[in-house]
């Protein structure tokens, strides 16, 4: 079972928990059972590679989701191989030099954990056989590697490095997503084996510019190609594991390696090769620059892997089958001799306290032997014969004197090529010299001495295969590079020789060059040094963080525009929005009025529409002074009733006269807290503005409500008509529609009115209102708040407001009435009572829970409904039949009438818990917030 | 279970009014117990109509025997009852993290929550559109109810501006429905389907003003720019379990939108044939640049995650804006994900806000958390999920939506913006975590850890993310199938209207 392919990620992702669990043994003990997982898979991938040199591409795969085109699907041919190689290889030696590397401070679980997580995201990237489970793979190296970055979050340069890397990164995943899915829509498919297969159909697509583009800037941003190279030294912030095992081996090569995936696919057109070999020189030339001025010794390093990674780049470029063999070849020996600088370095910071070039000095004396192997690393950066550095950068000149892209200036790729050859040979020199040599160390804060043993074994296996592949590279390297090429190349490997001798020759002489040059420049150094510090040095962190900051301001100060909290604001765009919505289809009506013959207008008709238009005016006219609008706003709710009542429906007429009433009681109440009068809050260009909305708004409900009017309609009201009284047992059928054929409308309204109740007494039961002592014009209040007359009067009128609300409730079904009518009017009776006798006297006198009524007036409601189940009906299935009894005669009872019960007792319930407590405020009763336990 | 597909309405309808009777009445624990059984008992009914929806066919219940179209009914078909099941998942991760300790700012939260519930999923199953209109109304005064729990002034103050402006919409709802009830004659969805084809040039005018009215009014359940505006301060000043459950509500309007747009004014609509396009289109891709922009310059975690909820209304617009198959299957996961997973960031958010002390959840250095761990790694989860990073859910539904884009035009409008949007909060969000983490100065105080409870509801959100994409297969199926039997008109009629050809209206 461990044969499949799958198990080579998989382990990796399951030793992501180890050293979670395994940090509460000993140091030693934690590292080496973090090792375990990926080690066993490095054993699996050399279990395969066999098969692979025979030239079998190992695959695997399982369905995941179809609808996206991902699927779970492994490879493993020459160029996975190589790079899982070095991605296990490479991350064992990590994890036993971070075992040495970490203080007891840090959290090593956590650090394990990261680290492996990141190691199984490259194994992903490296051996997806789907381009969507690649690109998967490849924002979670981004994202593993923020973690990593973020190592020692408490410092401020970790956190922007951190940032920095993961925003730049994060950018080029992102702009590869989309050329990945520009793929797919070309070759209709995100298998690697197709798209491998459709080279030139993606060639000749008139997208292959995009895809081209957008792939590129995926790898530039990974692989740290200028212009995009600014993240990767600020990344140094991390631990030194880490930049040993991600900007050496891993993470940057990332870049590389989807270069070379894609090589079969995008390379081979002018294009490609304008691109990348440009961005590849430019990239190689900087790095290598820059390389020399750094102090730091991990910015040494880290602009110089810069470099490698352009020069890699430029090879990958020029398109010839060589180069890109010698491409991988330096794939290979840059993460060698890079990860063991990076660890040699590590231990300088780890036993000397500094990276500072500038102090560091002499160290060759108290650690001769990192130092030594910290030298044969340095000479193979150079490029120094008889080290595998030598070999790839010897085949890299040979190519680009090869080329003739450039046409009449090709010439100059190899003279810069020899130019970044140099300041490689300079920067290496730098570092051996200024570290290990040129006199004492100057103010260091430990006395350097040699590391641990065995923190130092991982830089000497790097440097014995920097020293045999030099020296025997066909032996050591030949099969896995020829494998690997092949399977970059997709076709036949071109003859290519390992040898480290090809006679005399121009590479050879370019070597020869670079490394005379190089020492040259090193020992004029000092001239160099104040030529390049008359250049401001600006750091790109900084930089960066200005730039984000800045678009950050600018974008808080527009949203602070555009979101300003506002309510006037917002509604006025809502009502515009709404204005142009409606207004726009009517531009297309040619006539608005229907064929429907009109119904003669009288007097009282008139007389109401004019009332209304009056009354509603009068309302916006006055509509600072607070009580005259409330006053006038009543007109329009009576004329509407009015309306109701002439055109049929005196169910809706008694209702809209009911909710009238009770509404305009409840506003005086909360009118009672509020200033007479509102302050004059519009300028006056506002307020034109609103008129001119509300004009139009209206104009525009006006001509629909019109059009409609006068078109003839035929509905579903014809069936309810018809139905009211065989099916709903009723001849009301306003009210048969409220508790029968829309009871279910019905249950969700008082459902609304329980939750409205509820809702205020929650919000109230929290107030604390100023209460005025005086009206407006200063007048006190009367002492006399509950006048004789209307507390013996409204006494005697309960009553006989009870028995009219029994009574309305009782011939809802076929008579204008109903549960809801006789609740308002029993609440307007209750009312009464309170404001003739005041909280304290009904208190003592009503034992009356609302809150209990709205309980149990819903769950009565509900309850009819589901009561129709234990016949096998749907909910709310009404039931009703005629009875005759003695005295009493023949009546009917219908479920509908416990239904309009519940309606009953909620709204009761809830306009009288609104009511109440409302107007408990204004006296010692307020209620107050039961704090539970 | 005949009655199955009411279950979802009359649970949370009876648990609410339960709990304001004896013996629940006042009793914290005691509600406590009866909200939790009875969420349990929800997500359990949920997935079984889910079931039954998804091997027998859509379920119509018809209330009060009442055949459609006079009648009222509930259509359980696969997009109703995965919204459905999607809402008691929500809710009993929010109501978990109530449990332990916020239901105690103020009254009746147990009951309004349950209330709010059953309008939610009234909402989703009601194949009515004045029964939709009244389940609207449910779901809204129970929200502008919760929104004030927990009291102070900024949530009164923002929830003035949520009920007036909510009240304005439902007022334009209103108009609408009359609009469309004048011109088209009945209220059963699927009828109303049927009679616009029918519309004479004229009543089509008119109906089309109806319907656009509708769109504007979902618009702003939605979030669409420009009524999205209440959002963010509504969202971040609303208490935690509040806010989670309020990550539904956007849904609730977007969920409208493709069903009355899809159905009634799609492609078969004849004259009316796909009225929202034109507005959507501009209104989606401003409302994801806006949440986009919003998100950036958010100075605390709750406005953050709110405007992330403004994003993710805006990528399921562009979504329905598409108008395909594709599209809806791909908005479908997409909603499953951003739904939980905002809802999740709200109470991340609580929690942080509470262990940092007085600088809250604003972005600037203080004490160190109590639980960073714990946090920090709920943080990057949610994170990575919303900002649509690999491996979580977010990836996969931003992937399918890009992938629901086809012709150029789209391309070139979508995935940019997609793209961009989601730099942007790979950005912001980087921020906002590396401050609220590590940029700290003092030792946290103890006392402030979080209640398990808490962690539960948290854990039980924060797991649908990576399960929605190891079991990407199955759900993207499950949404394909649903966003097909949206988009076969012939279909959804016929199962809503077996008499349909009893009643054909004819020409007005």
């Amino acid at each position: 079972m461990l044969n499949d392919l799958i198990w080579i990620p998989l382990l990796p992702l399951l030793g992501t928990l180890v050293p979670l669990f395994a940090s509460r043994f000993s140091r030693s003990a934690c590292a080496f059972l973090t090792a375990g997982l990926p080690a066993l898979a490095l054993v699996l991938v050399l279990q395969l590679a066999p098969q692979v040199f025979e030239g079998e591409t190992v695959r695997q795969s399982f369905g995941w989701i179809p609808q996206m085109g991902l699927e779970l699907a492994f490879r493993l041919d020459g160029l996975a191989l190589l790079f899982t190689l070095l991605i296990l290889g490479i991350g064992l030696l990590v994890v036993l030099y971070a075992r040495y590397y970490l203080s007891e401070k840090d959290s090593m679980g956590k650090f394990y954990a990261y680290l492996i997580l990141f190691m199984f995201a490259m194994l992903g990237v490296v051996m997806s056989d789907n381009l969507i489970q690649l690109w998967m793979f490849w924002e979670l190296t981004s994202i593993s590697s923020f973690l990593l970055i973020s190592f020692w979050g408490h410092k401020t340069e970790a956190r922007k490095g951190a940032r920095m890397a993961l925003t730049i990164t994060g950018a080029g995943g992102l702009a590869l997503l989309a050329g990945v899915l520009l793929i797919g829509n070309v070759v209709g498919s995100y298998s690697l084996h197709d798209v491998l297969a459709s080279g030139d159909l993606i060639r000749e697509h008139a997208a292959y510019p995009v895809i081209l583009v957008l792939v590129l800037l995926g790898a530039f941003t990974k692989s740290a190609q200028f212009p995009f190279h600014f993240w990767l030294p600020h990344a140094m912030a991390a631990p030194t594991p880490v930049s040993a095992y991600l900007h050496s081996a891993t993470m940057v090569k990332a870049g590389i390696f989807l270069m070379a995936r894609m090589y079969p696919v995008l390379s081979g057109t002018e294009l490609w090769f304008l691109i990348v070999s440009m961005t590849g020189l430019a990239t190689l030339l900087l790095g290598a620059y820059v390389a020399l001025f750094k102090h730091d010794l991990k910015g040494l390093l880290a602009y110089s892997t810069v470099s490698h990674l352009g020069l890699i780049t430029l090879l990958l470029g020029m398109g010839t089958e060589l180069a890109a063999v010698a491409a991988l070849f330096h794939i290979i020996n840059h993460a060698t001799f890079k990860a063991s600088l990076f660890m040699a370095a590590g231990i300088i910071d780890h036993e000397s306290g500094s990276r500072d070039m500038r102090q560091l000095n002499g160290l060759w004396k108290y650690m001769p032997y990192t130092a030594t192997l910290a030298m044969v690393a340095a000479a193979a950066m150079a490029g120094v014969p008889l080290l595998n550095g030598f070999l790839s950068k010897e085949m890299f000149f040979a190519e680009t004197l090869h080329q003739d892209s450039l046409g009449s200036l090709s010439w100059m790729v190899p003279v810069f090529a020899t130019l970044g050859g140099v300041f490689s040979v300079a920067y290496s020199l730098r570092f051996i010299h200024d570290v290990f040599f040129n006199g004492e160390p100057i103010n260091l804060p430990k006395t350097p001495h040699e590391p641990p043993r065995y923190m130092r074994v991982p830089v000497e296996i790097l440097v014995a295969l920097c020293l045999l592949v030099g020296v025997l590279p066909t032996f050591v390297i030949g099969d896995l590079l020829y494998t690997a090429s092949a399977a970059t190349l997709q076709g036949a490997v071109p003859e290519y020789s390992l040898a480290i001798w090809h006679g005399f020759n121009f590479p050879l002489l370019m070597s020869f060059i670079a490394l005379a040059g190089g020492i040259a420049v090193y020992v004029n150094r000092k001239e160099l040094f104040q030529f390049q510090a008359q250049f401001p040095e600006n750091d790109p962190k900084l930089v960066f963080e200005a730039i984000i900051q800045m678009i950050h301001k600018q974008i808080t100060r527009f949203m602070e525009l555009a979101e300003n909290g506002s309510l006037q604001r917002y509604s006025y765009m809502m009502l515009s929005l709404a204005m142009v919505m409606m207004a726009k289809p009517l531009l297309d009506l040619n006539a608005t009025a229907g064929h429907r013959p009109q119904i003669p207008v009288d007097a009282i008709s008139i007389t109401g529409a004019v009332l209304l238009a009056i009354g509603a005016l009068a309302t916006v006219i006055w509509n600072r002074q607070r009580m005259v609008a409330l006053v006038a706003l009543s007109v329009v709710g009576l004329i509407v009733s009015l309306m109701f009542a002439k055109f049929s429906a005196p169910d809706l007429a008694l209702t809209q006269l009911a909710v009238e009433v009770v509404t305009v009681i409840l506003l005086m109440l909360a009118l009672f807290f509020l200033p007479q009068t509102t302050p004059k809050e519009s300028s006056p260009k506002r307020v034109a503005r609103d008129l001119g909305i509300a004009a139009v708004i209206g104009g525009v409900i006006g001509t629909i409500s019109y059009a409609m009017m006068t078109r003839p309609l035929e509905s579903i009201s014809t069936f309810f008509l018809e139905n009211s009284k065989t099916g709903g047992g009723g001849t009301n059928v306003v009210n048969v529609i409220l508790v029968d054929f829309r009871g279910f409308d019905t249950l969700g309204e008082i459902t609304v009115l329980g939750i409205a109740a509820l809702g205020i007494f929650k919000l109230i039961a929290r107030m604390r209102l100023y209460m005025p002592a005086s009206d407006g014009d200063g007048r006190p209040w009367s002492k006399d708040s509950h006048p004789l007359m209307l507390s013996v009067v409204s006494q005697s009128l309960l009553p006989l407001a009870l028995l009219v609300s029994a009574y309305i409730f009782l011939r809802g079904h076929n008579m204008p009435g109903g549960g809801f009518i006789a609740g308002l009017i029993t609440s307007v009776a209750i009312i009464q009572q309170y404001i003739a006798h005041g909280v304290d006297w009904i208190k003592a006198r009503m034992k009356l829970d609302y809150q209990l009524m709205i309980g149990s007036g819903i769950t009565i409601a509900a309850l009819t409904g589901l009561g129709s189940w234990f016949f096998d009906r749907p909910f709310l299935t009404s039931w009703f039949d005629h009875f005759h009894l003695p005295l009493v005669g023949e009546f009917e009872l219908a479920s509908a009438m416990l239904f309009d019960l519940g309606v009953y007792l909620t709204v009761v319930g809830a306009t009288m818990l609104i009511l109440a407590n409302l107007g408990k405020l204004t006296t010692s009763e307020r209620p107050v917030l039961k704090e539970h336990d | 279970m005949q009655h199955l597909a009411i279950l979802p309405i009359l649970i949370p309808l009876f648990t609410g009014a339960l709990l304001l009777l004896p013996p629940f009445k006042d009793i914290l624990n005691r509600q406590r117990g009866l909200a939790l059984v009875s969420v349990t008992a929800q997500i359990i009914f949920a997935a079984m109509l889910l079931m039954t929806a998804a091997t027998e066919g859509t379920q119509m219940y018809v209330l009060g025997d009442w055949q459609p179209p006079f009648g009222i009914v509930l259509v359980a078909d696969r997009l109703s009852t995965m919204l459905v099941l999607l809402t008691s998942v929500l809710c009993a991760g929010a109501l978990l993290y109530a449990c332990a300790g916020q239901d105690k700012g103020g009254q009746y939260f147990h009951p309004l929550f349950m209330f709010q519930v059953m309008g939610i999923n009234g909402a989703f199953l009601t194949g009515d559109i004045f029964n939709l209109f009244v389940f609207f109304e449910v779901l809204l005064i129970a929200s502008y109810a919760l929104l004030v729990h927990g009291g102070g002034k900024q949530k009164t103050q923002a929830a003035v501006h949520y009920v007036i402006l909510n009240l304005i919409g439902s007022s334009l709802f209103l108009f609408g429905l009359g609009i469309l009830y004048g011109t088209l004659g009945t209220l059963n969805i699927a009828d109303m389907a049927i009679q616009v084809r029918h519309l004479g040039e004229a009543e089509a005018i008119l109906a089309k003003a109806g319907g656009l009215l509708l769109l504007l009014v979902f618009g702003l359940k939605a979030a669409l720019l420009p009524l999205h505006f209440w959002l963010p301060r509504t969202y971040s000043s609303a208490s935690a379990p509040v806010a989670a459950l309020f990550a539904i509500m956007t849904k609730v309007g977007i969920y409208s939108i493709f069903r009355v747009h899809t159905l009634i004014f799609g492609e078969e609509a004849n004259l009316l044939a796909d009225i929202a396009l034109p507005w959507l289109w501009p209104m989606a891709m401003g409302t994801l640049a806006i949440g986009t922009l919003g998100v950036f310059a958010s100075p605390t975690l709750r406005v953050m995650t709110a405007n992330l909820v403004v994003i993710s209304a805006g990528t399921l617009l562009i979504a329905a804006a598409l108008q395909s198959e594709k599209a809806t299957s791909a908005a479908l996961y997409y909603m499953l994900h951003s739904t939980l997973v905002t809802g999740a960031l709200f109470l991340i958010a609580d929690l942080i806000s509470r262990q940092r002390g007085k600088a809250e959840d604003r972005f600037v250095k203080s004490r160190a958390m109590a639980q960073p761990k714990l946090l920090g790694f709920a943080f990057v989860i949610a994170a990575l999920a919303i900002i649509g990073l690999p491996p979580l859910s977010g990836f996969v539904g931003k992937v399918l939506i890009m992938r629901a884009a086809e012709s150029t035009a789209e391309i070139i409008w979508i995935w940019p913006l997609i793209l961009v949007s989601s730099l942007m909060g790979l950005v912001a969000i980087s921020r906002a975590g590396t401050t609220l983490f590590w940029r700290v100065t003092t030792a946290p105080s103890s006392d402030d850890k979080a209640h398990p409870f808490e962690i539960a509801g948290i854990a039980l959100l924060l797991a649908a993310s990576p399960l929605l994409v190891i079991f990407g297969g199955f759900v993207t199926e499950f949404t394909a199938d649903a966003a097909q039997q949206l988009h076969d008109l012939t279909q959804s009629v016929n199962a809503l209207l077996p008499e349909s050809t009893l009643h054909t209206g004819g020409d007005h």
